[in-house]
């Protein structure tokens, strides 16, 4: 396994490419260590595959180095780069037997046959295969297809990493759990390198330890799932974790009051003295379950106007009007939900500030 | 228009597909089809539709047999999964198609394609091919061809499941909105209790070509009458712990003990299965009554801004909803808390015995 590093890469499809619109990935510098579970996590044509090509040797990037371990390898092709892939779509020999198609990547590299038997053997027993071993993989579900996919990446002793790209797509909804499971098993077990790219929030937050968010070929944030959710760097980043996303309502700074139309809103005095300096447009950022909903006025409290209540069973999600802008608030399923009319407050701890789509926050 | 289907079996190569299906669908009503994959869903759809012969029974249309009617006669609508629409005709000539054929003239035609496309905000792309739209955009199109004949039966089938969840998000809300604005029956399949619950109205839950509960869609919620509606109305699936009650407890799973009160209380002694909803589990104790469960953590499983915590109890396996992105470590022991007022009960055939008075679940979240 080893540690990954992307130096100075951009890449564009292009030949001359005049400005930062031309560029598929912006600029990405960035180190994945050793053994680290990381995910790719963007909207389609955010880049992460353009990303993950180029990790794994399919393209060479307009600018830039891949080094691993420190080696350079930016112009070299995967075969030569010990990476092992798990795609959407299991590959693996149909014909052949579970244990011959999980043996063949390293009979492939002519390994002896008695140290290809334990591989084997161990690597089924990690994937619960063992049973499975002498059955040919074309009758196999695509879950258990899957797994040999992943099983014949995991049997090569010498991989510098893992990539996975979106690789439950074909597996059915209520075995996906079962999977995710597995692989974060597999992590903590064996302490690889792995790097999921998927455009699914789900998939991602479970999976990794750390998630890249991608958007628009940059990576615009990195962190835990957690970090990601209550300190989000970017108001894409607010947007697309979490459900519904972040309310953010453009407004301006009065002292420690943010005017949003007619309407002021009490911010944390640190947050407002960061906001009072930063440049560009602001806007007030605050996660629906983090908006308290009172029935009557209470001190504090913004009236707005209900305009939709969502019952979605375990909670609902109440669409609101302040100032004739759209919030969403989210109420626990047994909180009584007021007529027409309702109170807000927004608590200043739980309350961010962001200044032409980047979070306001203390240098470093 | 009101909408009946009487006796209506399908079976197809021998394989029953539906069963004895009698749905009664009320003009102007709004009604949810909820169903795993494979429930016999579409196949109902295509029946009300016209497109398929029912293999016995009849479908009536305002009191009327139109059971042999093909789908060309009815005034129908149908949206489906996959992102229908003419790859050779712009967005514009999409939308326009189903009323070309109706030889509408061109100013009413031209007035409600761009009433509809701005409906759906779709009405800057109408010079488009579909190939150049994102997947969103392509369904809303075929919404938007559905939308506009004002047709007075309205299906639609699963028709957000191939959209990432974002767009979900935002195309589930406001199709609430334009089926409130509309006088057709709309029909809405769909495999997600959320978006069953959201869109309201009447439900018909479905498996296996059958129908197994139908009443209005947050009543059945509350009193799903069976395990099996339980577990289909429920996501994350509803938690089961067996039980066996005796003159004044409930045992339950390996050692939660449940004195009878509330409307546990005149529960006979026996066996019975226990059903808790996963945003019904806790992590911390809320009320004296709660029953304390031990186990260990097997995945946590973040969804928008949830985590699921999926655990085990002594081989018996619950998911936990925990609002918030709070991972828990796979292989940790954790207590989690449940208070007995939110207990469903199911006698030993899975029929619902007792159900959770509203209002009796523990504030606080």
């Amino acid at each position: 396994m080893a540690q990954i590093e992307l130096n100075e890469i951009a890449h564009s499809y292009i030949a001359n490419p005049k400005g930062p619109a031309d560029y598929a990935l912006k600029r990405i510098h960035h180190i994945w260590e050793d053994g680290g579970a990381y995910a790719l996590l963007g909207p389609s044509g955010c880049g992460k595959t353009t990303l993950l090509n180029i990790i794994s040797g399919l393209l060479t990037p307009s600018e830039g180095r891949v080094l691993y371990d420190g080696w350079e390898v930016t112009g070299l092709p995967p075969e030569k780069r010990n990476i092992a892939q798990v795609f959407q779509f299991p590959v693996l020999y149909d014909t052949m037997t579970v244990y011959d198609n999980l043996a063949f990547p390293l009979r492939n590299r002519k390994i002896a046959e008695n140290e290809v038997d334990s591989r084997v053997l161990e690597v089924a027993d990690i994937l619960d295969l063992t049973p499975d071993l002498k059955k040919k993989a074309a009758g196999l579900t695509a879950d258990a297809k899957q797994k040999i996919s992943l099983g014949r990446g995991l049997v090569r002793s010498d991989v510098a990493a893992i990539l996975f790209d979106e690789p439950l797509t074909v597996i059915d909804p209520h075995l996906k759990w079962h999977l995710r499971r597995k692989l974060k098993e597999i992590h903590d077990q064996l302490q690889l390198t792995l790097i999921y790219v998927t455009h699914d929030q789900v998939e991602a937050m479970t999976f990794a330890d750390k998630v890249m968010v991608m958007f628009e070929g940059e990576i615009v944030q990195v962190g835990t799932p957690e970090e990601l959710f209550e300190n989000p760097n970017h108001t894409f980043v607010g947007y697309f974790i979490g459900s519904p996303g972040m309310n953010f309502l453009p407004c301006t700074l009065v002292g420690n009051v943010a005017r949003v139309g007619g309407t002021s809103i009490i911010l944390d005095d640190e947050v407002a003295a960061l906001g009072r300096k930063a440049k560009g447009a602001l806007e007030l950022g605050i996660r629906p379950m983090y908006l308290e909903v009172h029935g009557r006025a209470v001190n504090g409290g913004i009236p707005v106007r209900i305009k939709a209540v969502e019952d979605q069973g375990t909670f609902k999600i109440l669409t609101l009007t302040l100032e004739g802008q759209v919030v969403r608030a989210r109420l626990p399923e047994d909180k009584a939900v007021p007529d027409d009319m309702a109170w807000v407050r927004f608590p200043p701890e739980r309350t961010k500030l962001f200044a032409d789509g980047r979070l306001v926050k203390r240098a470093g | 228009m009101g909408l009946v289907l009487r006796n209506v079996d399908k079976t197809v190569g021998g394989e029953t597909h539906l069963k004895a299906i009698n749905l009664n669908f009320e003009p102007g009503s709004r009604n949810v089809l909820l169903g795993r994959t494979l429930a016999g869903k579409t196949s109902l759809l295509r029946i009300m539709a016209g497109l398929d012969r029912p293999s016995r029974g009849s479908v009536l249309i305002d009191g009327r047999d139109v059971t042999g009617v093909s789908v060309r006669k009815r005034s129908v609508a149908m949206v489906y999964q996959q992102f229908i629409n003419y790859p050779s005709l712009t967005i514009y000539k999409n939308i326009a198609s189903p009323l070309k054929v109706s030889g509408m003239n061109n100013a009413e035609i031209d007035r409600r394609v761009r009433e509809t496309a701005k409906m759906l905000h779709i009405d800057d792309l109408l010079d488009r091919l579909p190939a150049e739209l994102s997947g969103g955009q392509q369904q809303r199109t075929a919404i938007a061809r559905a939308l506009v004949k004002d047709a007075q039966l309205l299906l639609l089938d699963e028709p957000l499941v191939n959209l990432d969840y974002k767009l979900r998000e935002e195309l589930r809300t406001e199709l609430q909105d334009i089926f409130q604005r509309r006088e057709a029956i709309v029909v809405y399949t769909t495999t997600e209790p959320a978006e069953a619950l959201m869109l309201g109205g009447n439900i018909v839950v479905i498996d296996e070509g059958r129908i197994l509960q139908t009443g209005p869609t947050p009543d059945v919620y509350h009193n799903p009458a069976t395990l099996k509606v339980a577990e289909v109305f429920s996501d994350p699936p509803i938690n089961y712990l067996d039980g066996r009650v005796n003159d004044r407890y409930a045992f339950l799973g390996r050692d939660i003990k449940i004195p009878l009160s509330g409307h546990l209380r005149r529960l006979a002694p026996g066996d019975y299965t226990f059903g808790i909803r996963s945003n019904h589990l806790f992590l911390f104790r809320l009320n004296a009554e709660d029953a304390e469960i031990t186990a260990e953590v097997e995945l946590s499983e973040i969804n928008g801004s949830e985590t699921f915590i999926h655990i085990n109890h002594y081989d018996t396996f619950l998911v936990v909803q925990d609002v918030g992105i709070h991972p828990r470590k796979i292989g940790s022991r954790i207590s989690v808390f449940m208070n007995p007022a939110s207990l469903f009960v199911y006698d030993s055939s899975g029929t619902l015995i007792a159900s959770p008075s509203p209002g009796s679940l523990a504030a606080g979240r």
